[in-house]
């Protein structure tokens, strides 16, 4: 029987672009256990509900990451939302809708080049990050910002989106998915990509749904949940079925990844068609009273914002769960069993955002 | 607009366990533990989800008393009472993964049981 040892992982590796630090276990090449660590960038964001007023922690709530942080400030401002009862204008809703769609294609394409660049396909890594830059060029027109776009509030949104210019961009959407499909025929059916991917990392069905596994880790193992058919927002007038895959391995987590970004082109297209004219957000009046978890459908899975409030102008909490936090037992299942080359590969396949994680 | 509805349980601490089995056999999928520190006593909440219907158990504690961990039964639940421990100083027993308060890095110890800056203004302008 040959010795066990213990290899360190992280937190700096080139496949990481956040650190976090796990404790492989080997026998010989084969990880027989793996441990997570994480904690090296925690910013105690969570307690400047106490030093911010609840208008101005959507500011903070976006900060809390910088790939999907319209999502982060539109799943806190519901929260608030839901709480004082607002009832926020329908054409608001639809334009939340689009962001989020964008962010959604900006996170996945994002995600994509690192996977092609940690399989050491780089021809397919830029080929990514270029379509990535007509998403961030929309949303920098759209809301000014290409990381951090400060366009939602309680009661609302801050700018709305010009008729005219919602046509061109659906337009310009036609190009863009035609360059899509050509990255995503790669993804799909590359035998260099389907060598390192197919068959590793498995999770079950079972494992990924008690584990907590959320997003396109779940979805990769057929577990069909998206937070998107609880009808936030605009989806609920919106038609789509989730991407599921049912393979469990590395190449299905990719696989849900490329097909939802057709479904995020598809959602715009009809968001922009059914966009109603009117206002764009309504005052808040008074401070919330009350508690509520809202939740919404990340990139990367569920997002949980929790927010309690006692009739001041301060929360009483703000409480962040986000899905690298949930998806990380998963990963541990994962990686038990894998072979130590493929453990870059697996780690990435969840999409780990360190920074949403630890806030 | 309501989005979802969601429904609230206070329940004893020594019921917990009991209830937390009874929803993994119905199905429910574990969604997240939160801590929130309420005056001298702290609500911990356990959220389930099953085909988007969103139920939440909820304990009140003193701080002072250990709470059983729920890993045994949610195997992923070791991540929120690790969490909990190192934000809230709360004493979880029996965690299937124990960080030793190691999983978060904080200046302080237990930094969210003494929040000591609510409702002051703004940071001094330098």
């Amino acid at each position: 029987m040959s010795k066990k040892i213990i290899m360190p992982f992280g937190p700096q590796h080139p496949v990481l672009p956040e650190p976090i630090h796990l404790d492989l276990v080997l026998e010989d090449e084969r990880v027989v256990e793996a441990i997570p660590s994480i904690g090296y960038i925690h910013r105690g964001l969570e307690t400047l509900v106490a030093k911010r007023e609840y208008p101005e922690y959507v500011y903070i709530a976006e900060r809390t990451c910088g790939i999907c942080s319209f999502i982060h400030g539109m799943t806190y401002c519901q929260g608030v939302e839901q709480v004082m009862n607002l009832e926020v204008p329908e054409r608001a809703l639809y334009l939340r809708t689009i962001w989020s769609e964008y962010s959604r294609l900006h996170s996945h394409l994002l995600w994509l080049g690192l996977f092609a660049d940690a399989v050491g396909f780089e021809n397919l890594f830029m080929a990514s990050w270029k379509a990535r830059e007509f998403v961030l060029d929309v949303l920098e027109e759209t809301t000014g910002g290409r990381v951090i776009q400060g366009s939602c509030k309680v009661g609302g949104v801050r700018r709305d989106i010009p008729c005219d210019t919602l046509d061109r961009m659906v337009r310009d959407l036609d190009g863009f998915e035609r360059e899509l499909q050509d990255i995503a025929n790669v993804f799909l059916n590359d035998e260099s990509i389907i060598g390192r991917t197919r068959g590793v990392g498995m999770l079950s069905r079972d494992d990924a749904y008690y584990c907590g596994a959320m997003g396109p880790t779940a979805r990769g193992s057929g577990v069909g949940i998206d937070l998107r058919m609880t009808g936030y927002a605009a989806y609920g007038k919106l038609k789509f079925t989730p991407a599921v895959e049912t393979g469990g391995d590395c190449y299905s987590r990719c696989a849900v990844r490329v097909k939802e970004l057709f479904t995020s082109i598809d959602l715009i297209r009809q968001a922009a068609a059914k966009i109603p004219e009117g206002e764009i957000e309504v005052k808040p009046k008074g401070n919330p009273d009350g508690e509520y978890f809202s939740r919404a459908e990340q990139p990367r899975g569920e997002l949980v914002h929790y927010v309690k409030g006692d009739g001041t102008k301060h929360l009483v909490r703000s409480r962040i769960r986000t899905p690298t936090l949930t998806n990380l037992p998963p990963l541990v299942k994962m990686l038990a069993g894998c072979e130590l080359a493929d453990v870059p590969v697996i780690v990435l396949s969840i999409d780990p955002c360190i920074g949403c994680a630890e806030r | 607009m309501t989005i979802e509805a969601q429904e609230t349980t206070v329940v004893e601490q020594d019921h917990l366990i009991g209830l937390v089995e009874g929803y993994k056999k119905q199905g429910y999928r574990l969604v997240q533990i939160n801590c929130t520190k309420v005056g001298d006593l702290y609500e911990i909440n356990y959220s389930f989800d099953l085909r988007y219907q969103f139920k939440n158990l909820r304990i009140v504690v003193d701080g002072k008393r250990e709470i059983p961990s729920i890993s045994g039964i949610y195997w992923g639940a070791f991540v929120y009472e690790n969490e909990m421990h190192d934000l809230f100083g709360i004493r979880v027993v029996g965690m299937n993964v124990d960080f030793g308060g190691h999983l978060i890095r904080t200046a302080k110890k237990n930094p969210f049981a003494n929040p000591t800056f609510r409702g002051e203004d703004a940071c001094p302008k330098k």
